[in-house]
């Protein structure tokens, strides 16, 4: 047990000092989502005077959408670094070792991990320095965390999937569009009841991204929302099953020692 | 006659690039679609906030940021191409090829304005199909679209700047980010008049604020800021002209 904690350990380790030494992976999954808040909530303030939007303040109801867009940078992330270790041929060679592939998913993860928990900080300092108030107080800013930390895995673990079954950097940079797609036809300018075309609202309805953002939103703007937290920890943690079971196959796959 | 020859070959090989290769054309034309459904889709119930008064609707209200959007970012994409030449050693041999280089930067110019035409063509249909009110007579609409082509030639030149003198992919965000903010920090999802503190401070003094808002204006027929929108876009033109053609000879320069 110890052999594999240190294995983790090593690899996590690596993760995040690989992240940290390339400042364009640092830098901006903190600024670009904080960049689309402020102009969002500069342009979209007006909408806080239509009937039934619920706060007067449009950072409040915005504040959720960083935390998912910063766990789609964990994708990317996490699936251009595995990648870039299958195209050097690192992972052949961690193949070579008895270190177990369980060991290489988790350390990966687990600096993903990390780096979205330091997102989190960001962005809720963020929100907290412009005074945005969290209605479930302070509880609900460990639940956000748990929550960010929850997402940031799944995510994470579905850019290693697409990186272990394509070997391709490029493959998965061309996630990211399909992903910024589901983030726009949701929820996110917009509470879902207050979406006029029916069109639009049955695709936000659908897409799970909108409960993702709901769930964040409500220990914001709502306090204890037991139906939206339940929809949003149920889909993060369904697409962080699914995923870590993806990635978990792809990776035996991978490293078949022939 | 020489500059002209250069610019026409530079052009066609550009355009016949981007038109067979999907990878390079389909995203910058679904990109302006998705943004126009997220947005006139999405946020239809913003045209009853109390003072907005765009009395075409706000489809065509979004399609106005679109069609501009398409363009800055038309540009934008053709400068990618000029940094990838760079990058595979093809603008080195057409620097030495080319007899008068200032047609190399015309031709790229040219190739921008065509590729963003087919992705205009294609948005003004879908937008025309969807039931996008038109308020503005054939004037007005010319007014429009140029006004857009001006915006996509001050892109290009402003990425083909940035191309020549970084002379490789990795320059990309350098060429987008830029042009993401200027876009983003014009009144972008309501009138100027409705937006309020730091951001209408900003977008009071961008220039694209005058060409989105006169572009508004153009469309629904009520012509407003005409003059000022041209001033601004021709003054972008003229002020990355002169940063293309300094960073042709930052390249020249450096031998490519």
């Amino acid at each position: 047990m110890s052999v594999l904690a240190d294995q983790v350990y090593l690899l996590a380790r690596r993760s995040v000092v690989r992240t940290a030494r390339q400042p364009a992976n640092v830098i901006a999954p903190l600024v670009f989502p904080m960049l689309l808040l402020a102009v969002n909530s500069g342009g979209l303030k007006a909408e806080t005077r239509l009937p039934g939007f619920p706060t007067t303040s449009f950072v409040a109801f915005a504040l959720a959408v960083p935390f998912i867009q910063g766990a789609l940078f964990a994708t990317m992330n996490a699936g251009t670094d595995l990648a870039r270790d299958i195209q050097t041929g690192f992972l052949s060679r961690l193949s070579l070792t008895p270190m177990r592939g369980i060991a290489l998913l988790a350390g990966q993860l687990g600096g993903v991990v990390t780096m979205g928990a330091v997102q989190a900080a960001v962005y809720l300092s963020v929100g907290l320095i412009v005074g945005v108030r969290l209605a479930s107080g302070p509880a609900g800013v460990v639940v956000l965390f748990a929550f960010a930390i929850l997402v940031s895995l799944g995510f994470g673990a579905l850019g290693a999937f697409a990186a272990l079954r394509t070997g391709s950097g490029e493959a998965v940079q061309s996630l990211f569009p399909v992903f910024f797609v589901f983030l726009f036809l949701s929820s996110m300018n917009i509470p879902r009841n207050l979406i006029e075309a029916t069109w639009f609202r049955d695709v936000a309805t659908a897409n799970p991204v909108s409960y993702l953002l709901e769930c964040v939103r409500s220990l914001i703007i709502t306090g204890w929302d037991a139906q939206a937290l339940a929809l949003g920890f149920g889909i993060a943690g369904f697409i962080t099953a699914l995923a870590l079971a993806l990635a978990s196959w792809a990776l035996r796959v991978r490293m078949a020692r022939t | 006659m020489r500059t002209l020859a250069v610019a026409r070959a530079v052009a066609w090989r550009t355009l016949h690039n981007v038109f067979t290769n999907p990878s390079l054309f389909v995203p910058s034309l679904l990109f302006p679609l998705f943004f126009f459904t997220a947005f006139a889709g999405g946020l239809s119930r913003v045209r009853d906030v109390p003072g907005f008064d765009y009395k075409e609707g706000y489809t065509a209200f979004q399609f106005v940021f679109v069609l501009l959007q398409s363009a800055a970012f038309g540009g934008v994409f053709t400068g990618f191409g000029i940094a990838r030449d760079f990058e595979s050693g093809f603008a080195r041999r057409l620097l030495l090829a080319a007899p008068n280089r200032t047609g190399i930067v015309l031709g790229y110019a040219a190739a921008a304005v065509g590729r963003w035409m087919a992705t205009a063509t294609v948005l003004t249909v879908i937008a025309l199909a969807v039931g996008m009110h038109v308020g503005g007579n054939g004037v007005d609409l010319f007014g429009l679209y140029a006004l857009a082509l001006l915006l996509n030639i001050a892109a290009l030149l402003w990425a083909a700047g940035v191309a020549m003198r970084f002379r490789t992919m990795q320059a990309g965000p350098v060429m987008q980010f830029p042009v993401f903010l200027v876009l983003f920090f014009a009144p972008v999802y309501v009138p100027l008049t409705l937006l309020s503190g730091w951001i209408h401070a900003i977008a009071t003094v961008n220039p694209v604020t005058r060409v989105v808002e006169a572009g508004r204006g153009l469309l629904a027929g009520s012509p407003t800021e005409v003059a000022v929108a041209f001033g601004a876009a021709v003054a972008l033109v003229l002020a990355f002209s002169i940063w293309a053609f300094r960073g042709l000879r930052s390249a020249e320069a450096a031998g490519a």
